[in-house]
């Protein structure tokens, strides 16, 4: 008889928190620190990253996914310690990832991407097309699923990206400014499949989107210059803001609130 | 190996609605109809004799569901072929084949015109780099869209540089074992310089990036190689039998390094 539950759905985890960053650098370049000294413990749960551009949101993405090397400081991913040199394949295997600019071949269909993404992941062979089939549905594309990418609108371009990522069902999910391209109603459906995932998954999503963080994210890590800012739930954030300072909702003013300190303003963007 | 199935009590008293069963049984049956087929087909055939009631239950649901699964549109037959070209080559890779081949075509047809260089094979002139051209097409940023997607996933490294390698090689050195055959030059005179020139793309890519790599080698060959022998109209020493250890050398040396350094094709830096 198969039993029911493989011995690795059961197994216990073997770490506190699913990402964890100690004094973490990421350099962009030859000479630029765009993550600077970073302190971050994430657990399971959807955390906004918010922060002004040129903050080095991406580049934090990066190093998470892997594919950029920290030059100081330690970063464990579901345990294991990914700064050396080495290509980190199970760790791989369990992130799903978005870049921020999700670039795709245009003469595939959205279900011959998915399968491709999921072969590059090591998904089993035997699983693909049903893992396929339930990313493309989870993300609302299983009517076009057969069509080509180069027919699809940026919206749609935009969730093939998000059914990609979450092919391989991770356990890390890192979602590059996802809500870009999409309409109110997408968007919408977009925060609601954020929080189913984020019941049992740890998903970060960058945004410069306040809105996006208030309606779907169990915390704020607020970011600026390389450095953390802030790091809690959205209503503390909220609650730092004053009727002094710059913006339309409470989350808007307690993140001015926040950035608003003598190395700012420098430009007036 | 012999299957224990379930008994006909059992499987009537499921079929009747488990009420008259104990909860271990129900749980082992259903453990074990998942996996059986001969006891779901008895369960089927038990329903239908035994619970009219369950039995017109599904009917009814079926003649409910008929109609919209005809309407459904069968799902178009997948393109297998293209799926397992892309484990082997990037998905945009094919017009760059294409160039390569072409390029030893019109070095052929130069040769065999005899408006080349007099004694020099062009075909044994660009054979080496051909191959390095296509190496870098398959791992560089501007022609591979889904780069940075690609550097992320764990089939990433020098597992999937390989097999892009391989299948490189796989389209570039039969053609010019063609061109080669033509034009009278032989193979071991440009094969092992082509294959070290491959291992060096590669390992120096590892360093400063692949598509960079293949510029500088590029570079090299022509400034080192194609040049002299274009001046003088002698086949340069390096292309040379006596050149061959050299080449064999490189050969190891680059192999070694990308062996030794294999992390470094899972990150975005080999991709510049």
């Amino acid at each position: 008889m198969v039993p029911a539950v493989s011995a690795a759905d059961i197994a216990p985890t073997a770490y506190a928190w699913e990402i964890r960053a100690t004094g973490l650098k990421v350099k962009v370049g030859r000479k630029r620190m765009a993550v600077d000294g970073l302190d971050l413990s994430l657990g399971t749960g959807v955390h906004g990253l918010l922060g002004p551009n040129g903050a080095g949101k991406t580049t934090l993405i990066r190093a998470l996914a892997t594919v950029l090397r920290p030059a100081e400081g330690t970063l464990e991913l579901l345990g294991e310690s990914v700064g050396g040199l080495g290509e980190h394949r199970a760790v791989r295997r369990r992130i799903g990832y978005l870049p921020q600019e999700f670039g795709y071949y245009k003469r595939f269909t959205v279900r011959e991407f998915v399968e491709y993404m999921a072969w590059l992941k090591e998904v089993p062979k035997a699983e693909i097309p049903a893992a396929v089939q339930r990313a493309v549905e989870r993300v609302g594309l299983a009517d076009r699923a057969d069509e080509r990418m180069k027919a699809l609108s940026g919206g749609m371009v935009r969730r093939v990206g998000i059914a990609q990522a979450i092919v391989n069902d991770p356990t890390i999910l890192l979602l590059d400014e996802p809500t870009v391209g999409l309409d109110p109603a997408q968007r919408l459906r977009f925060r609601e499949l954020l929080q189913e995932l984020g019941t049992d998954t740890c998903v970060v999503v960058s945004t410069h989107l306040v809105e996006d963080v208030a309606a779907a994210c169990t915390d704020v890590v607020l970011f600026a210059e390389g450095r953390l800012v802030f790091h809690g739930p959205p209503d503390e954030l909220a609650s730092v803001g004053g009727p002094e300072h710059v913006g339309d909702s409470p989350l808007e003013r307690g993140y001015s609130a926040l950035l608003l300190n003598p190395g700012q303003g420098k430009g007036t963007w | 190996m012999s299957v224990e199935h379930a008994s006909t009590r059992i499987i009537d008293g499921y079929a009747r609605g488990g009420t008259g069963l104990a909860a271990d049984e129900v749980w082992a049956l259903e453990a074990h109809l998942e996996t059986c087929r001969v006891c779901r087909d008895r369960l089927s055939a038990a329903v239908d004799a035994e619970v009219p009631a369950v039995a017109s239950l599904v009917d009814t649901v079926w003649s409910g569901l008929d109609p919209q699964l005809a309407a459904v549109a069968p799902v178009p037959r997948r393109r297998h072929r293209s799926a397992r070209l892309s484990s082997w080559l990037t998905p945009t890779m094919v017009p760059w084949l294409a160039m390569v081949v072409s390029v030893t075509l019109l070095a052929l047809l130069l040769d065999l015109a005899g408006t080349g260089s007099g004694e020099v094979s062009l075909v044994l002139l660009f054979a080496p780099v051909l191959p390095v051209l296509g190496v870098a097409a398959s791992w560089s940023r501007g022609l591979d869209p889904a780069y940075e997607l690609t550097a992320s996933v764990p089939r990433a490294g020098l597992h999937l540089v390989l097999r892009r390698t391989a299948a490189v090689l796989a389209v570039v050195v039969p053609a010019l074992l063609v061109a080669g055959w033509v034009t009278g030059v032989t193979a071991a005179q440009w094969l092992l310089p082509c294959l070290a020139f491959t291992s060096t793309t590669l390992a120096l890519g590892g360093v400063v990036g692949v598509t960079r790599a293949a510029v500088v080698l590029g570079a090299v060959w022509a400034a080192v190689v194609v040049a002299p022998t274009l001046a003088t109209s002698r086949t340069a020493f390096a292309l040379q039998t006596g050149g061959l250890p050299v080449w064999g050398l490189i050969l190891t040396l680059g192999t070694g390094v990308v062996i030794a350094r294999r992390g470094a094709y899972s990150v975005l830096g080999a991709h510049r």
